[in-house]
């Protein structure tokens, strides 16, 4: 119960994190992407400004054997560089530069009734459920 | 506050706060996963509420067009599933945990995002 209230704090905290930094608004993630117009690289800075808090923090929690409400902590274990991980990211990247979307913003735009972040998450969600198809019959072959 | 928020997560729910795999697992419906990951959706949906009773409509524009906003939704649902991770996943968290495999994944489609911009800005004068 605690863990489901937590959870939520975390996804508002992020949200609010995504519309101060303005990674919710697409026209400003699509300047930032272009580089060769009026480049706008104040995203980067966002992103700086996230890893530089989440580090040290991680490095923190890195030594704890179980989180504060005593859950299993869920580091990602996979290390390699293999080729579903860049080709994913690279379907990702045209994805994200065609629409200026990615998952967490389009969630927060939906959130704030944007008709055009509705027809991208329903869009996602299809991706996303068409990547388990894909993947149930790679993994039956 | 993205940083303070992945940290949170960590912290007190083990786990990583990446977008994709949380959304993405929410459509497995497996038992004890559905409820933190649905909290945390439902946190990000109420962020722009909140923030439009405090400070008005937050500043969002959508640029593309319908055709755009599906065939970029199928390439990001798609390729953050077979890629493990976006923004967030790998950008933020992966590279706060200093994961080769995070900064692989960032700088391709970092790379990528560049490049499909410069193409449809530039090349095919906007989408």
């Amino acid at each position: 119960m605690r863990s489901t209230l937590f959870a939520f704090i975390a996804g508002l905290v992020f949200g609010l994190g995504l519309l101060v930094s303005g990674m919710a608004n697409p026209a400003k993630v699509l300047g930032f992407l272009d580089l060769a117009g009026a480049w706008d690289p104040s995203l980067a800075l966002v992103m700086a400004g996230a890893i530089g808090v989440a580090w040290p923090g991680f490095l923190l929690l890195r030594r704890q054997p179980r989180s504060r409400l005593g859950l299993p902590m869920r580091w990602p274990t996979a290390g390699h560089i293999d080729r579903p991980l860049l080709t994913g990211a690279l379907l990702f990247g045209a994805g994200w530069g065609l629409a200026g979307f990615c998952p967490g913003p389009g969630v927060v735009a939906l959130g704030a009734g944007q008709p055009g972040a509705l027809v991208f998450v329903s869009a996602m969600l299809a991706g996303m459920a068409l990547f388990r198809l894909f993947d149930d019959t790679r993994r039956l072959r | 506050m993205i940083g303070l928020a992945a940290v949170l997560l960590m912290a007190m729910n083990g786990r990583i706060a990446g977008i994709s795999g949380i959304l993405g697992g929410l459509l497995q419906l497996r038992r004890g996963e559905v409820a933190w990951r649905a909290a945390f959706i439902a946190g990000l949906l109420a962020a722009p509420v909140l923030w439009l009773l405090v400070a008005g409509p937050p500043h969002i524009v959508v640029e593309a067009s319908n055709a755009a906003l599906v065939l970029a939704g199928l390439l990001v649902g798609f390729g953050t599933r077979l890629g493990s991770g976006c923004t967030s996943g790998h950008g933020v968290c992966g590279l706060s945990r200093l994961s080769p495999r995070s900064l692989a994944a960032t700088a391709v489609f970092m790379a990528t995002g560049f490049i499909t911009v410069f193409v449809v800005r530039h090349l095919l004068g906007g989408a």
